[in-house]
């Protein structure tokens, strides 16, 4: 059973009706959706997998063109970059690997996060489901895309004779929490971006931008002496990023970093809560 | 007990033109000081319902009658659940389950079989439900081998028998149905036909928008005439048709 008064807040979940109305309160309405989302979630498992297949059918080698491409990508900024920094191939070659894969997970999470529920306009006018299983859905596909585009790594540390660490695994954890703060960003601006559409144009400007300033193609150390570290420290994809990379690269994340996202995480979920509590029921209407 | 209870159900969708709803806009108004004066936060309103009530009990097969632009389709994602009324409330007791666009979800390189499962997340079964029912849905859809193929290769009467098979495999306390699903060669018709009897039999609640006299007869004990977004009529079926087919 489900009741939509105009003014209620009340979601909870049903077996196949999705969700119902039991509570109302705080941030009940974000809450249920979320949680049955969660539940549901393999919706948005199905889903994903279907959006990269789908993308790839009828060609021999499949998703692994996505390898391929960055591969290619890897090696020829590998090249030019390396020679322009004057940076030992050993080290940079790797550097310049995991910082693009990474950071073309964030940057198409985030840049498909604003179309999360534009894209799926059809599915939300016809079919009753929780609006998050959207967002889910376009972060397993790019969690897919990143899971093709992770199998250059092994590689590049074979060529280059460099052997990983057990530090290694101490990206899994950072990746969770990256992923936890991609979903709240990717929240928002879905929601923004049902409304405002020019956002996502908008969007996409600003992380370009983001990236130049962002170390990923650049090494922190490369700053010249003149600039403070606050450059580093102060931008929050550096740390989103450096979560993840560092391990990798057989460097222990720094603590900071690890704080920083964190804190982002608690304070994104709060503000991403209550924007999705306060104007999810309008999002139909906005498509 | 499967029930629908609609009270001063009104329906607004604001209208953002390009203009309206850009970000360029919201400053620039600020500095033009909004020649333009429309309706509160200034945008454009058009309302798609207003001031619907009726309460729908167990055993009531409604059929939805009303010009292009009456407000059936908006009334239908009412009942769905998926817009939230603007004011007023409903309550609709019941899963419900709508058979509005059964192709939704259907990928045309993926073979018949992934479609199953993909329409089948689409209409909300779950995994287990799906497990039990994926033989039953292959063998209706009669396409044998085909369903290794992929979908795009079906002629269009087989395209409609997966979805359709795949669609009326989920049995609602409450269905809603824009138009009667009519599929396929005289054969399939026949099946499909029974199995759509049989839906909305075993269905508690029936709601089925249509153009259709005879069809409206045949599935309905109760109309519902819609007219500018308000219920003009609603009553039994022999007093409302001829009310409104003249």
């Amino acid at each position: 059973m489900y009741r939509t008064v105009a003014h209620s807040r009340a979601w909870a979940e049903t077996r196949t009706g999705f969700m119902l109305p039991t509570r109302t309160g705080f941030l009940a309405e974000a809450f249920a959706d979320v949680g049955a989302a969660i539940e549901k979630h393999h919706l948005a498992t199905t889903f994903s997998w279907q959006d990269v297949a789908q993308r790839y059918r009828r060609s021999r080698v499949g998703a692994f063109w996505l390898t391929i491409n960055m591969g290619v990508l890897i090696g020829a900024l590998g090249f030019v970059f390396g020679t322009l920094f004057r940076s030992p191939m050993q080290e940079f070659l790797p550097y310049i690997c995991v910082s693009l894969i990474i950071w073309n997970f964030i940057s198409t999470a985030i840049n498909e996060g604003c179309t999360a529920f534009i894209g799926a306009e059809g599915i939300i006018l016809q079919v009753r489901m929780p609006l998050f299983t959207h967002v889910l859905r376009t972060l397993y596909r790019n969690l897919i895309i990143l899971g093709h585009n992770i199998l250059i790594y092994p590689v590049v540390l074979l060529a280059v004779g460099r052997m990983p660490t057990w530090d290694v695994f101490l990206a899994v954890p950072g990746l969770v929490i990256l992923v936890l703060n991609l979903l709240w960003i990717m929240l928002i601006l879905g929601v923004l971006c049902a409304r405002y559409r020019d956002m996502t144009q908008v969007m996409q400007n600003l992380l370009q931008v983001i990236m130049y300033l962002t170390p990923v193609m650049w090494m922190p150390r490369t700053l010249p002496d003149g600039i403070s570290r606050l450059v580093l420290d102060l931008n929050p994809f550096y740390h989103l990023i450096s979560v993840v990379r560092d391990p990798l690269l057989g460097v222990p994340p720094s603590s900071f970093s690890w704080m920083a996202c964190v804190v982002y995480a608690i304070v994104g979920w709060i503000v991403a809560l209550l924007l999705f509590d306060r104007y999810r029921h309008r999002i139909p209407y906005w498509l | 007990m499967a029930s629908i209870t609609l009270t001063g159900v009104s329906v607004e969708f604001p209208v953002f033109n390009a203009a309206s709803r850009s970000l360029k806009n919201r400053v620039l108004s600020v500095a033009t000081g909004g020649a333009i004066d429309r309706r509160g936060d200034g945008h454009v309103i058009v309302r798609g319902l207003e001031d619907v009530s009726f309460s729908v009990k167990e055993g009531d097969r409604i059929g939805l009658v009303g010009h292009n632009g009456s407000g059936k389709t908006t009334l239908l994602r009412v009942l769905s659940g998926i817009y939230r009324p603007t004011s007023g409330s409903a309550v609709i007791d019941g899963e419900c389950v709508s058979l509005i666009n059964i192709a939704l979800g259907i990928d045309p390189e993926a073979t018949g079989r992934e479609n199953i499962r993909l329409r089948a997340a689409m209409m909300g079964m779950r995994r287990d439900e799906l497990r039990e029912q994926f033989d039953d849905i292959a063998e209706f859809t009669g396409l044998g081998d085909f369903l290794d193929m992929p979908f795009r290769t079906y002629s269009s009467g087989m395209q409609l028998r997966l979805a359709f098979s795949t669609s009326t495999a989920i049995r609602p306390e409450i269905l809603v149905m824009d138009e009667w699903l009519s599929t396929g060669d005289e054969d399939f018709k026949h099946k499909a036909d029974k199995r759509l009897h049989e839906i909305v039999n075993t269905t508690k609640i029936l709601v089925l928008a249509s153009h259709s006299r005879e069809l409206l007869q045949k599935n309905c004990n109760r109309i519902l005439w819609m007219d500018h977004g308000r219920v003009r009529l609603d009553g039994p079926v022999d007093e409302v048709l001829p009310a409104y087919f003249g």
